[in-house]
C-alpha cells in the first residue's frame, strides 16, 4: 500500500512540485540564513582564533574582543606576578588607516605582537616567515589585505611598501587568517612598532596574552587575575562565548536573521500545509473508498505520513543541497560569511519534520472524519 | 452459530432505523427496515429517489452505523462490532462496486484491482498476480498497464468488479452499478456480475434505479419512505415509481 501511496503522491505532479518547492524554499531560507548568521558570529571571534592563546586579559570594563579599553604597560608585569602564570605578553590591537603608494586609503586591524616571543603570530604563513617581523618596518598582511589592496590598484607582494600613519611598512610575509567581523584586513607587526604606527595615547596596551602553568587549570589562573584591580580575564572559549553573546544582546543581527528564518518556517508551513491539505482533500473520496474496503485509520495515517515525509525529505535535501552549494561558493569568495554547524542542519530537519507532521495532521483530520459511506453519495 | 446462519441467510436485518440531523430538522431515512437476503442470490433493492436505499446499503455493509435495530451478516452481528473490527470485517467479507467506480486515477488497473488483497495483508506480488488473472478473465488482459482514464466507462466498471471480487468476499455490495453506463455497457456489466459474482456461498446486493437490469435479479425488494415495502420475483414486478 505504501508504494501505491507514493504513486498517488507522484501522480499529482503539480501539487508534488508545489509541496517540494515550498519545503525546499523553507529549508533553504532556514539553513542558508542560519549559515550566514553563524558565519557572522564566527567572524566576531576571529581575532581570538587567529591569536590562539589560552587566556586573554583586558580592562575590567571590556565586554567583548572587538572593543578595546587600553591598559597600562605595567599591567603586563602585574599579570606576570599572578601565581600560576607561565608567561604573559602584551598585544596591541587597533583599527588604523593605511595609505597605498597610489594614494588610496584602507583601514586595517593592526596587531602588534610581543617581539621576543611573537606570541599570537599569524596562523598560516603563505609567503615569508613570522620571524621576519623583527626586520625594520616589517609587517605581515593577510589574504584579505591582498584582496582589498588589489581592489584599490595595488597587487601586494613581499617587498612592497605602504604607509601606516605616515610611517613606512614593508611587507615581509603574507598569511592566511580568519576574516574579522568588521571586514578590515589583519596587518601584523611587533608590539613596539605597532605603538609607533598607532596615534599617541596615554595608554596603548590592548590585551595581555597569558599561558597558565601546566599544573594550574586556566580557570584558576583566570580567577586569580580577576582579583587584580582593574583587570578582567577570560579563557579563550569564554571570551569567544561572551563576545558572541554580546552581539546577540546588543545588535540587531539575530533579529534580522531570525526574522528571515521565521519567514522561511511560515512559508514552509503555509505552502506545504495548504497544498498537502488540498491534496488530501481532493483524494478524500479515494481514501474513503479504501476505508470502505477495509483500510483502517492506522493504515491510512501511515500512507499520509509517508507521503508527507517523502516530500519533506526531498524538500530538505534540495534546500540543504542548495545551501551547501551557495556556502561553498561563499567560502571560495571569502564573503558573505558562512558557517554551517550540524546543529543548524538538525534544527532545519526538526522544523521540516514539524511541518510534515502539521501538514499530514491537518490532512488526517479530514481523512479520519471522512465516513466510508461517502463513497455511496 | 446464530439462527440466521443456520438457515443459509446471508443478511438479516430487523427494525433498522437511521436519522440524519437533530431536533426538528432531523430526517428519518430508515424507519425500521426488516430485510433478508440468502446465500447464492442476487437481490436488488429498488425504490424512488430519497426512499433510503443508499442509506440502507451503507448500514448493511457497515460503512455507516444504524441508530437502532439488528443487522446480521453471515451470522455476525455487525451492530455491536467495534470500529476496528468492523473495518476488518468489511475488508475480509465485503466487496464494493460504486456508481462512480472510485478507481484511483494515478494507479493502473492492476494496482486498483489488487487493493483489497493488499489491505488484507497479501504481498504485492500475490495481489498483482491475482489481479492480472482476474482482469484477464473479465476481458481486460490486453489493457493491464492502462490507467482508469484510458478506459471506457464499461471497462472501468469491469475493473471495479475485479477489485470487488479479488479477495473472494461473501457479500457483494453494488450501488447503481449501471447508472453511469449506456444500455449496452450496463447489460454487459450485469452479465459479468451475474456470471462471475454469483456463487452459492455469496450474496450480491444491488441498489439500482435501472429497470433495464431488473431481470438479472433473483428477487427485487422495493423500498419506500424508509421501509421495505415488498419483495417480488423479477417477472412479477411492475414498478410504479419509474
Amino acid at each position: 500500500m505504501f508504494r501505491l501511496a507514493l504513486k498517488m503522491l507522484y501522480g499529482d505532479v503539480a501539487k508534488f512540485i508545489m509541496l517540494i518547492g515550498g519545503l525546499t524554499v523553507c529549508s533553504l531560507l532556514m539553513t542558508q540564513q542560519s549559515g550566514v548568521f553563524c558565519g557572522l558570529m564566527m567572524w566576531t571571534t576571529a581575532t581570538i582564533r587567529n591569536i590562539d592563546v589560552p587566556i586573554w586579559v583586558c580592562d575590567a570594563k571590556v565586554e567583548q574582543v572587538n572593543e578595546v579599553v587600553p591598559l597600562r604597560d605595567v599591567d603586563v608585569n602585574r599579570v606576570r606576578s599572578v601565581k600560576g602564570v607561565e608567561w604573559a605578553v602584551p598585544l596591541y590591537w587597533g583599527i588604523i588607516q593605511t595609505r597605498l603608494p597610489n594614494g588610496a586609503f584602507q583601514q586595517v586591524q593592526l596587531t602588534g605582537l610581543d617581539s621576543a616571543t611573537l606570541v599570537g603570530r599569524p596562523p598560516r604563513m603563505e609567503k615569508g616567515t613570522a620571524e621576519e617581523l623583527r626586520l625594520p618596518n616589517a609587517v605581515i598582511v593577510d589574504q584579505v589585505c591582498v584582496k582589498k589592496f588589489k581592489s584599490k590598484g595595488l597587487t601586494l607582494k613581499v617587498g612592497d611598501v605602504f604607509e601606516i600613519n605616515d610611517k613606512e611598512a614593508r611587507v615581509v610575509g603574507i598569511c592566511k587568517a580568519e576574516q574579522s567581523f568588521m571586514g578590515q584586513p589583519y596587518v601584523y607587526t611587533t608590539y613596539e612598532r605597532a605603538l609607533e604606527y598607532a596615534p599617541p595615547q596615554r595608554k596603548q596596551l590592548s590585551f595581555i596574552l597569558v599561558k597558565p602553568r601546566a599544573d594550574t587549570p586556566a580557570s584558576e589562573v583566570v580567577a586569580r587575575i580577576r582579583e587584580v584591580p582593574g583587570l578582567a580575564a577570560f579563557t579563550a572559549k569564554d571570551f569567544a562565548d561572551q563576545t558572541m553573546g554580546w552581539y546577540f544582546k546588543y545588535t540587531g543581527i539575530p533579529i534580522s536573521f531570525g526574522t528571515v528564518v521565521v519567514l522561511g518556517i511560515i512559508v514552509g508551513i503555509a505552502i506545504a500545509g495548504q497544498t498537502f491539505y488540498l491534496f488530501v482533500h481532493e483524494n478524500v473520496r479515494h481514501l474513503a473508498a479504501l476505508k470502505a474496503m477495509g483500510a483502517g485509520n492506522v493504515l491510512l495515517a501511515e500512507m499520509v505520513f509517508l507521503q508527507a515525509f517523502v516530500v519533506g525529505i526531498a524538500g530538505y535535501g534540495l534546500g540543504t543541497g542548495l545551501t551547501a552549494m551557495l556556502g561553498a561558493k561563499f567560502m571560495t569568495l571569502g564573503e558573505p560569511p558562512f558557517f554551517l554547524p550540524w546543529q543548524v542542519l538538525a534544527f532545519a530537519g526538526g522544523i521540516i519534520v514539524f511541518i510534515c507532521l502539521f501538514a499530514a495532521g491537518i490532512g488526517l483530520i479530514k481523512v479520519f472524519r471522512a465516513e466510508p459511506a461517502v463513497v455511496f453519495r | 452459530m446464530s439462527v440466521a446462519a443456520e438457515k443459509n441467510t446471508a443478511i438479516r436485518t430487523r427494525g433498522v432505523t437511521k436519522s440524519f440531523g437533530r431536533g426538528e430538522s432531523a430526517v428519518k431515512a430508515l424507519k425500521g427496515v426488516d430485510f433478508d437476503a440468502h446465500c447464492g442470490e442476487l437481490i436488488m433493492i429498488v425504490g424512488p429517489s430519497g426512499c433510503g436505499k443508499t442509506t440502507f446499503l451503507s448500514v448493511l455493509c457497515g460503512t455507516m452505523r444504524a441508530d437502532e435495530g439488528s443487522i446480521e451478516v453471515f451470522g455476525t452481528d455487525i451492530v455491536h462490532l467495534g470500529t476496528g473490527t468492523l473495518t476488518a470485517f468489511r475488508g475480509q467479507n465485503v466487496g464494493f462496486i460504486f456508481q462512480q467506480f472510485n478507481l484511483i486515477p494515478t494507479w493502473n488497473i492492476v494496482e486498483n484491482a489488487s487493493v483489497p488483497l493488499l489491505i488484507n495483508g497479501a504481498s504485492r506480488r500475490t495481489a498483482e498476480t491475482a489481479a492480472r488473472t482476474l482482469l484477464a478473465e473479465i476481458g481486460l488482459g490486453a489493457r493491464l498497464s492502462a490507467f482508469p482514464s484510458q478506459l471506457s466507462g464499461g471497462q472501468q466498471q469491469r475493473v471495479a468488479i475485479a477489485r470487488a471480487l479479488i479477495h473472494e468476499p461473501r457479500l457483494l455490495i453494488c450501488d447503481e452499478p449501471t447508472a453511469s453506463l449506456d444500455a449496452a455497457s450496463g447489460r454487459k456489466v450485469m452479465e459479468l456480475l451475474k456470471g462471475t459474482a454469483c456463487r452459492p456461498d455469496r450474496c450480491v446486493v444491488v441498489v439500482t434505479h435501472d429497470s433495464r437490469i431488473f431481470h438479472f435479479a433473483d428477487r427485487i425488494a422495493e423500498m419506500e419512505d424508509g421501509v421495505m415495502k415488498s419483495v417480488h420475483k423479477p417477472g412479477e414486478y411492475n414498478p410504479q415509481y419509474v
